[in-house]
């Protein structure tokens, strides 16, 4: 059974690149329209093109910028839990920044924080934090009364309340949190490398788009891909080990 | 007569909220021996849930006088005390027999040997062999069966249940109060069972005490004098329907 949906996943996956190529090979699509699979994997060669730090330099935006939103998302969550009114009072204020079109930031970032790995780490930060924290907050939040009370009974401490019910509790919510944010980091990542950069995959897209070298923009659409993909696996092999199976939300 | 373990006179607990008082017991006064299983059976809103929640010392009554404990049973409220819910209330994350032992890791209990105590009263509750096992591979039944182990694993002198069997379907319902009546005789126990089913009232108490709702008042307390092991065909007794008319004539259903 097992076997039977990976195969037909790594299927669907090979028939796309065939059919792309087959398009390209039969439709006889202009190269610099959309450039074959084969051309694709050229650009690789391109020495200019320096493909290694342009990798480096957009995943320690995405790794980075989406590390701290966890760290801070959770943590903030953690701290509204332990104080009611804290909680009244920024809960409604981070819903209301969360409507910010965090892309619409971006110039001013750049006027506060120049350009570079920094400024748009902080992109990818910014678009990543609201979706963590609002759902780790209701994680926390979603204790059965009646088991309180059950601890209650015993005399046990917040503490234990915390460790033992509330964090395993929320964390089914912290990692559907983190899921969206690991897709939303690349994106606010990308995003802050097209609107000023001097490095990173999105930088060079704009380089090769003024030299209409496509297959390097598909390269680099692929690798800026394959980046995310890594860190949602990181996420999910991260809750298949924190998380017992039936109580991961879907 | 024995040494009451618990005793209630004029016991009263008054909601307020907003300049309205909502009287939520108004007077309940009774005693409960050492070893009783006692069934508070009534209406919703008749302050039954309460009432246990008083007894468990999480809510205050306002005034009357409740004492837990004798000379001979002396009660210790943070460790004397074992729930049982409607809902199983099992954490999801952990296998069974860890979510016994969450109340002996609570108090800090040495865990080699209420570890082996949680495999025991697991085979008591007949779930032995369900050990490693997640809450969501047992059944509803069998996951209350886990909540009872988890209330017996401090061994407390005094179990509360809040109408432990009310979300299970009727033939599993009847299955458990067996089982709950040869768990007590095992463990030996004092029992307060919230229920509001009359027949599962008087099949499981040895004292049932009726209250009625609006106002929440204390209605009748008497002994179910059915000699124990019950059996089911003393449902069908003479006896049992005289016990189970008096409670429909208080509760205004005859």
């Amino acid at each position: 059974m097992n076997l039977q949906r990976y195969s037909l996943a790594v299927l669907s996956h090979l028939a796309l690149i065939v059919a792309w190529y087959l398009f390209v090979k039969f439709g006889e699509v202009p190269k610099f329209v959309m450039p074959s699979p084969y051309d694709t994997v050229q650009a690789l060669l391109v020495p200019n093109y320096r493909w290694l730090e342009n990798i480096a330099v957009t995943s320690i935006e995405i790794f980075g910028g989406y590390l701290l939103a966890v760290v801070f998302g959770i943590g903030a969550a953690l701290l509204f839990s332990w104080s009611r009114p804290l909680e009244m009072a920024v809960m409604p204020l981070l819903v209301s920044l969360n409507m910010i079109p965090k892309v619409a930031l971006g110039p001013l970032i750049i006027v506060w924080f120049k350009y570079g790995i920094g400024p748009n780490a902080l992109m990818a930060f910014a678009i990543c934090f609201f979706p963590i924290v609002l759902t780790t907050a209701r994680g926390l939040r979603e204790v059965e009364p009646d088991l309180l009370d059950l601890v209650r009974t015993l005399k046990g401490s917040r503490w234990q309340i915390f460790t033992k019910i509330q964090l395993p509790g929320a964390l089914p919510y912290i990692f559907s949190g983190m899921k969206v944010a690991a897709i939303l980091a690349v994106a606010g990542a990308i995003v802050g490398e097209f609107l000023g950069s001097d490095r990173g995959l999105g930088y060079l897209m704009l380089q090769v788009q003024v030299t209409l070298d496509t297959a390097a923009m598909f390269m680099a659409v692929i690798l800026i891909t394959l980046i995310g993909m890594v860190l949602y696996g990181l996420v999910l092999a991260l809750e298949r080990a924190l998380v017992a199976r039936d109580a991961r939300l879907q | 007569m024995a040494e009451p373990f618990i005793h209630l006179a004029g016991v009263q607990k008054i909601y307020r909220t907003r300049g309205t008082d909502f009287m939520a017991i108004s007077e309940a006064s009774f005693d409960v021996e050492p070893g009783e299983l006692v069934a508070l059976v009534g209406p919703s809103g008749c302050g039954k849930t309460t009432l246990l929640k008083i007894l468990a010392g999480l809510h205050a009554h306002d005034s009357g006088e409740l004492t837990i404990g004798s000379r001979s049973q002396p009660f210790d409220p943070a460790r004397d005390i074992g729930m049982v819910f409607q809902q199983p209330l099992l954490l999801k994350w952990r296998r069974v027999i860890d979510n016994v032992l969450l109340p002996a890791e609570i108090l800090g209990l040495p865990m080699a040997q209420s570890r082996a105590r949680a495999r025991e009263l697991l085979a008591l509750v007949g779930l032995a062999g369900n050990e490693e096992k997640y809450p969501y591979e047992l059944s509803g039944g069998m996951q209350q069966r886990a909540a009872i182990a988890r209330a017996l694993i401090h061994d407390p002198k005094l179990i509360l249940m809040d109408e432990p069997f009310g979300a299970l379907d009727a033939l599993t319902r009847e299955k458990m109060n067996l089982e709950l009546l040869r768990i007590w005789q095992e463990a030996r126990k004092t029992i307060v069972f919230v229920t509001h089913g009359i027949t599962e009232a008087v099949f499981l108490g040895t004292r049932v005490i009726v209250l009625t709702a609006g106002p929440a008042r204390m209605a009748d307390n008497f002994r179910v004098e059915l000699p124990h092991p019950r059996t089911l065909e003393m449902k069908t007794s003479e006896q049992f329907g005289d016990y189970t008319r008096r409670i429909y004539r208080l509760l205004g259903m005859d």
